[in-house]
């Protein structure tokens, strides 16, 4: 039933009775053409680009829990593009513009609204520093552009441009397009579209094994509701990446997991119109349709699968929150989270083929995820789809690393004198 | 915030430390090919379960110690010193399984 | 009388003590030890607020921190304002100044609420489904709709000037709830001598007991046994006892955050205290000592003002004086709610009728009727009449065929519900504890715990008084036992109370309506009814996680506390499955929420990062400098004369360097001394330069990359002695460089004899820059001759300048003859002092990092951090010269041998030169082959370094270009806005090519 205002409306008059399943919940199964291994929001836009894009429509999406029960509904949904480097530009704006798109394309509203991504240079070597993103980013044709403190703080009222704070803002940049999304929707998207489209997306469905044939090449898996045959499996497990092409022998990784946590405070009224983002003091805000001020706050340092992190995370967080917004002090935390995400050394993703013929990987997305789901997504079905990688994400195959060929967002951006 | 065993000094919030990667993980040898370059560099084991670690005491006694954690329930098991024999997590963790069950 | 539902006598509050505050503007009277809450309910106020989706109007539920509807906004002035807290929460006092929320323009009159008559097409994820088109209306008008409507308080409009405090302790046993089972467990505890800390978020301890007045403890009235309990604890000095007071994240190996609320409760604050403090304790063992919470029938319209907890209004009659109302339907699947009634009763309350669901009522039944109150069982309420306040129900009669008819209208001012008590397990979950579904009773309970915690009392699903008293003191014996102390003896308590029913009903009590239609309220604050709930089950959102993120319940302020096991009931039903079969939400801190100032505590303004100032900040200072921010470091980046912009003093101390001298602090510089036998041979390994044969005396510009081959620091090698180097590094590098050091040290090299130690803040530095430099300083230095055959480019040497022991470097970082004069960091401004007359008497000047900046481009050195980025190699800037390429191993010597990294396509430091003198380029600029780049284009590199060289009197750039020294001669493009701007590539060096200056 397609999702529009007079199908509500005749549906309120039926006590919303008619409504069907968004995705339909069906057996597995013995064979599929394509298995997704991940139902989170890049797993299921692969599945959902397969069936649309590429005609391949018998596939499955194995999740081991509920879909979106990972980094897709614990992150703080921030969308932007405005990169440094030209592959990760390309990557990024190819993901950006799905996102403008997408409520229509999925029939689902994804509540994408552009409102802004205020990036906040602190001293001279934070400006050096977005000024060459900011000529970057026009060069790539990527909407950025410089706010004096005043300006940003007329785009945010409320940040605090005072010089008399201990890391004074010298500016800001500022993407237009960037913004944010509601998480669960495009997660429940995909998975509705996907659905539609032949897409079985099977819940509680942990694989236990990855079966090879002499070739080595993939030929199936093993998963806690049966074993499912295939010859192309694509991998996009987030933090449990390494946990999953471990069972294809694949047993180390250029990735480390660690927790990371989120935040929210109770619901108040608008307050915070756009994105807020501080590198150097470790900050970045946003508020929900809802009202709660969403804050990410930063990694723990070491591996974990646990969810949890340390209290120290939070706290160096809403520290920095509280100098760029001094009147947020008596504002609450309502509720904090961990999720865990997969890093790579050179803060870049690995999507492409594996040395495993038929087994494909998107991962390594490590704090910046969400914004390149549908993207992604996208790139990844292309790939399997192709059995090569999508020329945007050719830069960003497992093989750069051996070739000493790193993405190196961090080190671009980050490196202090 | 875990409560870290440091060898010298004994347990101690984790605030005093700064975690140092996997432990174990020969450096590369000045003559390394790229691909045994990047799996020194770069790969890692990334156990959901018992891993051998690198912390450093840095706000502390100053020292570098290897510890056995398990990554799901952030317990760590063990800590020694540099030098030490890697333990066989395998046998290490068959052994916890067994304690537990008992 | 403080307003007409005061009762004359009973309860805690002082009724000598009237206390003045405001709601919405409107004056009441209320008693020392009331409420905000108690004390509206006393004045008769029902409506306490508005609910988030749906405006409607909504009273009081409960009496504690889980009530979802009485959110107020709490105001001191414009920073101490305090939106979104609970009523329960907010402790009376005078001149107390409170306001509704999410309401406009008035609390009685709310526009909003014709949202209740599209409450039709408001079902739970309605927006998923709609306001999609046109496209642009998304963020344009339906967007700003919804969020001008959703929220709930503002938040302040000025920076909060109240203190936070932080406390990082350790305790023994910490004991999480001061109810029977807590203090119980804290008097064990303490007997066997262990450090205790018991807290508790009321501002008293007694929890359940405080409402229940009639209870006994060994024969002795439950208040005197609180007050005797508080005396024996207060007395043991290892005991610490907090009220106010919640434990509300509990984190990794036993971790536990509790905040305390100071000074809120106070008319007129200390200044001199902090608002709340937050503890951090890390405890042995921990018992949690939570309590249960009670758990709302759910049936149609049960959210109208009247409508609550029987528990809460037995408390509000004890405890505060509060008659709730005079006329009360009471409707139970519990016992507890008996209690309730005979209490309200006492009060003067008429007891209309007790609707119990269980089809032959309970234990508590009988003894009801047998004290004249009347009870109807498998009886319930078929929806309430009234929309701003109760004004009666309708009964619903369940048959034995399992339909339910509506029955008779009662008259009814109040609706007292119970359907059991769910165990508070928040804590316990938090710290990764497994739950247990307990099957006979219908509830989770604390199973295998994962954190050294034993949980007692209620919230372990005890029941009793008796029975909570002993095991909590058997809890506190056996955690103070693991911690490590002495045995206590056991002991058994004799006790008379109410004993609460724990599980009981759970989902949508059955009625007559229309389920698809009539609206059962299970999330109040959210709006989320029972057909919302399976709207979402019948969409195919089957786990309860996605139950919950779907129709938002358990997602509100309160965390779903009165909330989640109803909507896990419904969720099950529509699924046809058991409650644990659909799960559980995960338990999230906090358990209720928590001021972002007690995180942040006292890192604020100059506390936020340490400052780090070099021992002559004070003279920079009084010369008129300028400061910027490098890491933590103040540095002087220009030091303007009176009147002087910036931009002149930058120009005029970059001329007086070349012309004559300038003295510049160089004490920010990393420094580290590395000493011992083998250090030498440690250094050549760990720099990519070849050092073990560097002479005594002298220094080398060093370059270290890691094993990946990317520079990250650079510096200088000086030997001091055969074992003992002094090195230097970037200001920003110094800890990572030190790390690296002793990592290698520690790790892979341990067979080396070195120590490396930090000594950056040991020495101040002093840079004498220019070409009287000599002049300047000969005169001061003694046992040292500074002639240039004697003491050459690159020589270091111990001698005293002016007096003072020193280490005297002969380098450069500006292209002319510099020394570096290194002193003990407590002589710091002595030298300053004598180096500035000095530089004075010669013409000189004092320099910052600007004009550094400046004379470094000039001379073509790179910055690492602003040349470099983390993915360019020495050869890549123009330093693999500086490979000691021959050497068996140094770091990242395997690292720069990948093709990859030595291949054609490598970006490389170049000098930039535009034709138009006046042109000063953009750092950060891209660079470009084609002049009118289309978007996309290849960027060939960017601008590094740009400034206007006074001396050159043109604008210079650095730049790193693909394959840029094949390019040098050849024309490339800097795109800027205006259009692209034509530059020559050239050699990365401007001034003194040859290197005359520097050996001069």
């Amino acid at each position: 039933m397609r999702f529009s205002f007079l199908s509500l409306l005749r549906n309120a008059f039926s006590a919303h009775r008619d409504w069907p399943e968004q995705w339909r919940s069906p057996e597995p199964k013995p064979a599929y053409d394509v298995v997704i291994v991940g139902g989170g929001g890049h797993g299921l836009a692969a599945a959902y680009f397969l069936a649309a894009e590429f005609g391949i429509r018998n596939v499955a999406v194995v999740e081991r829990g509920w879909i979106g029960g990972g980094n897709s509904g614990r992150n703080t949904t921030i969308v932007r593009s405005n990169y440094l480097l030209e592959d990760s530009e390309a990557l990024y704006d190819h993901s950006l513009k799905i996102w403008e798109n997408l409520s229509q394309t999925l029939n689902y509203n994804v509540m994408f609204s552009p409102r802004g991504i205020l990036m906040l240079a602190h001293g001279h070597h934070d400006v050096q520093s977005f000024t060459r993103h900011l000529h970057a980013n026009r060069l790539a044709g990527i909407d950025s552009e410089w706010l004096s403190p005043e300006e940003a703080r007329a785009f945010c009222p409320g940040l605090n441009i005072s010089k008399d704070i201990r890391y004074p803002i010298g500016g800001a940049t500022l993407q237009r397009r960037g913004g944010v999304a509601r998480h669960d929707a495009v997660v429940w998207g995909f998975a509705r579209a996907a659905s539609a489209l032949g897409v079985d997306i099977l819940q509680n469905c942990e694989v236990t094994g990855i079966r090879r044939g002499p070739d080595g090449a993939v030929t199936g898996l093993d998963t806690t509701r049966g074993a499912i045959a295939t010859r192309k499996i694509g991998v996009s497990a987030a933090g449990h990446t390494s946990v999953v092409l471990e069972m294809a022998g694949l047993g180390r990784l250029p990735l480390e997991s660690t927790p990371l946590q989120a935040l929210v405070s109770e619901p108040l009224k608008p307050l915070i119109s756009c994105v807020v983002m501080s590198n150097t003091i470790h900050a970045y805000i946003s508020q929900s349709d809802k009202g709660d001020l969403v804050i990410g706050a930063g990694t723990d340092q070491y591996v974990s699968y646990s969810q949890t992190g340390g209290l120290q995370i939070t706290a160096h967080t809403l520290d920095a929150i509280c100098e760029l917004f001094p009147h947020l002090r008596r504002v609450r935390m309502m509720r904090n989270w961990g999720g865990i995400v997969d890093n790579t050394v050179d803060r870049s993703p690995i999507l492409g083929p594996t040395p495993v013929p038929g087994l494909f990987v998107n991962c390594g997305w490590g704090t910046g995820g969400f914004k390149a789901t549908p993207g992604a997504g996208h790139l990844l079905a292309a790939t399997i789809a192709r059995g090569e990688a999508h020329p945007i994400a050719a830069p960003f195959g497992l093989d750069r690393f051996a070739r000493g060929r790193l993405i190196d967002e961090a080190a671009a951006a980050a490196v202090a004198h | 915030m875990l409560l870290v065993p440091c060898p010298w000094c004994g347990p101690r919030p984790e605030l005093e430390f700064v975690a140092a990667g996997e432990a174990h993980v020969a450096r590369p040898s000045p003559d390394a090919d790229p691909t045994a370059l990047a799996e020194a560099l770069y790969f890692r084991a990334n156990t959901k379960g018992l891993i051998a670690e690198r912390w450093r005491h840095l706000h502390g006694c100053g020292r570098f110690f290897n510890a056995v954690r398990h990554t799901v329930t952030d317990k760590f098991v063990m800590s020694y010193r540099p030098g030490d024999p890697a333990p066989d997590l395998a046998r290490l963790a068959e052994t916890l399984a067994a304690e537990a069950a008992l | 009388m403080t307003g007409p539902f005061r009762t004359p006598t009973g309860g805690r509050i002082d009724r000598t003590r009237p206390i003045a505050f405001t709601f919405d503007g409107r004056r009441y009277t209320g008693f020392q030890g009331d409420t905000l809450a108690s004390a509206l309910l006393a004045a008769g106020v029902k409506v306490v607020g508005r609910s988030f989706k749906y405006h409607r109007p909504r009273g009081l539920v409960s009496a504690g921190s889980d009530e979802p509807n009485a959110l107020v906004t709490v105001i001191r002035d414009a920073g101490r304002t305090t939106p979104n807290l609970v009523a329960n929460e907010v402790e009376l006092r005078e001149g107390l100044v409170a306001e509704s929320q999410n309401r406009w323009p008035s609390l009685a009159f709310d526009v909003s609420a014709v949202n209740d008559l599209l409450s039709p097409i408001f079902v739970s994820g309605f927006y998923y489904k709609t306001f999609m088109w046109p496209k642009s209306f998304w963020s344009k008008v339906f967007e700003p709709v919804i969020r001008a409507a959703a929220g709930f308080g503002r938040a302040p409009t000025a920076a909060d000037p109240d203190g936070y405090a932080q406390r990082f302790v350790h305790c023994d046993v910490l004991v999480a709830g001061g109810g029977p089972a807590g203090l119980a467990a804290a008097l064990a505890a303490a007997e066997s001598g262990a450090r205790v800390i018991l807290c508790d978020e009321g501002p008293e301890f007694g929890g359940s007991l405080l409402a229940e007045p009639a209870a006994t403890i060994d024969s002795a009235p439950a208040a005197q046994w609180i007050a005797a309990t508080l005396a024996t604890l207060a007395a043991h000095p290892r005991v610490t006892l907090l009220t106010r007071t919640c434990a509300f994240g509990y984190y990794q190996d036993n971790f536990v955050a509790l905040l305390e609320r100071v000074t809120d409760h106070r008319a007129a604050p200390d200044p001199a205290l902090p608002r709340e403090c937050l503890w951090q304790v890390r405890a042995a063992q921990v018992v949690i000592a939570a309590g249960a919470l009670e758990r709302p029938l759910v049936f149609p319209d049960n959210d109208r003002p009247g409508v609550m907890l029987a528990g809460a209004a037995r408390a509000w009659v004890n405890r505060w004086g509060v008659a709730a109302g005079a006329r009360a339907v009471v409707y139970t699947a519990s016992d507890s709610a008996y209690a309730a009634a005979h209490d309200l009763r006492s009060a003067g309350v008429e007891i209309v009728r007790i609707l119990d669901l269980r089809p032959d009522g309970g234990p508590a039944t009988a003894v009801a009727r047998a004290a004249g109150l009347t009870v109807e069982t498998g009886a319930g309420i078929d929806r309430v009449l009234g929309s701003t306040a109760v004004t009666g129900v309708v009964t619903a009669r369940h048959r034995a065929d399992g339909t339910t008819a509506a029955g008779e209208t009662l008259a009814c001012d109040l609706v007292l519900t119970s359907a059991g008590w769910t165990p508070s397990v928040h804590l316990f979950s938090q710290s990764r504890g497994r739950l247990r579904w307990d099957a006979a009773r219908a509830t989770f309970l604390p199973g295998t715990p994962h954190e050294a915690a034993r949980s007692a009392g209620a919230c372990n699903g005890t029941a009793s008084l008796a029975d909570c008293l002993d095991e909590g003191f058997a809890a506190g014996a056996a955690a103070a036992r693991d911690a490590g102390h002495g045995a206590v003896a056991a002991r058994r308590f004799a006790a008379t109370g109410t004993a609460i029913d724990i599980g009981g009903f759970a989902g949508e009590a059955p009625h007559g309506g229309n389920r698809d239609r009539t609206r059962a309220f299970v999330d109040l604050q959210h709006d989320v009814t029972a057909k919302d709930i399976r709207l979402a089950v019948r969409e195919g959102f089957r786990s309860i996680e996605h139950v919950k993120r779907y129709t938002t319940t358990g997602m509100a302020t309160d965390q779903g506390k009165t909330s989640n096991i109803n909507a896990l009931a419904v969720a099950a039903a529509a699924t046809g499955t058991s409650l644990p079969a659909v799960g559980l939400t995960t338990f999230r801190r906090p358990y209720t929420p928590v001021s972002f100032g007690a995180f942040a505590g006292a890192s604020r303004g100059d506390l936020f990062d340490p400052v780090r100032r070099t021992p002559a900040h004070a003279r920079a200072t009084v010369a008129g400098a300028v400061f910027e921010d490098v890491g933590q470091w103040k540095r002087a980046l220009c030091l303007p004369a009176p009147g002087e912009s910036e931009g002149a003093a930058v120009a005029r101390e970059v001329r007086s360097v070349r012309a004559t001298v300038g003295l510049f602090d160089a004490s920010t510089l990393g420094k580290i001394e590395v000493v011992g036998p083998d250090a030498a041979t440690f250094l050549d390994r760990f720099y990519v330069n070849a050092l073990a044969k560097l002479p005594v005396g002298r220094c080398r510009y060093v370059v270290a990359t890691r094993d990946d081959g990317f520079v990250y620091d650079d510096g200088i090698v000086a030997r001091l002695a055969p074992d003992r180097f002094h090195v230097t590094t970037t200001t920003g590098g110094a800890a990572r460089v030190h790390a690296l050091m002793e990592d290698f040290l520690q790790t892979e090299w341990p067979d080396l004899d070195v120590w490396a130690t930090s000594i950056t803040e040991r020495w101040a530095v002093m840079a004498i820059q220019g070409p009287q430099a000599r002049a300047v300083l000969a005169p001061l230095v003694e046992g040292l001759d500074l002639a240039p055959e004697a003491f050459p480019h690159m020589s270091v040497a111990t001698c005293t300048v002016a007096g003072i022991p020193a280490r005297l470097f002969r380098v450069s970082f500006t292209g002319e003859l510099g020394f570096e004069v290194n002193v003990p960091a407590d002589h710091g401004a002595a030298l300053w002092d004598r180096l500035a007359a000095r530089v004075a008497g010669h013409g000189g000047t004092l320099y910052g990092t600007e004009a550094m900046h400046v004379l470094r481009a000039e001379k073509g050195y790179v910055v690492v951090g602003q040349d470099t980025d983390g993915t360019l190699t020495p050869d890549d800037v123009g330093l693999g010269w500086a490979v000691g390429r021959a050497k068996a191993d140094f770091v990242g010597k395997a690292g720069l041998a990948r093709p990859d990294l030595a291949g054609p396509g490598r970006r490389q430091l170049v000098g930039l030169r535009v034709e138009d003198p006046e042109v000063v380029l953009v750092e950060g600029a891209q660079i470009t082959a084609d002049p009118a780049p289309p978007p996309g284009t290849h960027a060939l590199g960017h601008v590094t370094s740009a400034y206007a060289s006074p001396n050159l009197g043109r604008g210079i750039a650095l730049a790193v270009v693909e394959d840029g020294r094949s390019r040098i001669g050849t024309i490339v493009h800097v795109p800027m806005p205006g259009g692209s701007i034509a530059a020559t590539v050239v050699a990365p060096v401007f001034w003194d090519e040859e290197g005359r200056r520097l050996h001069a």
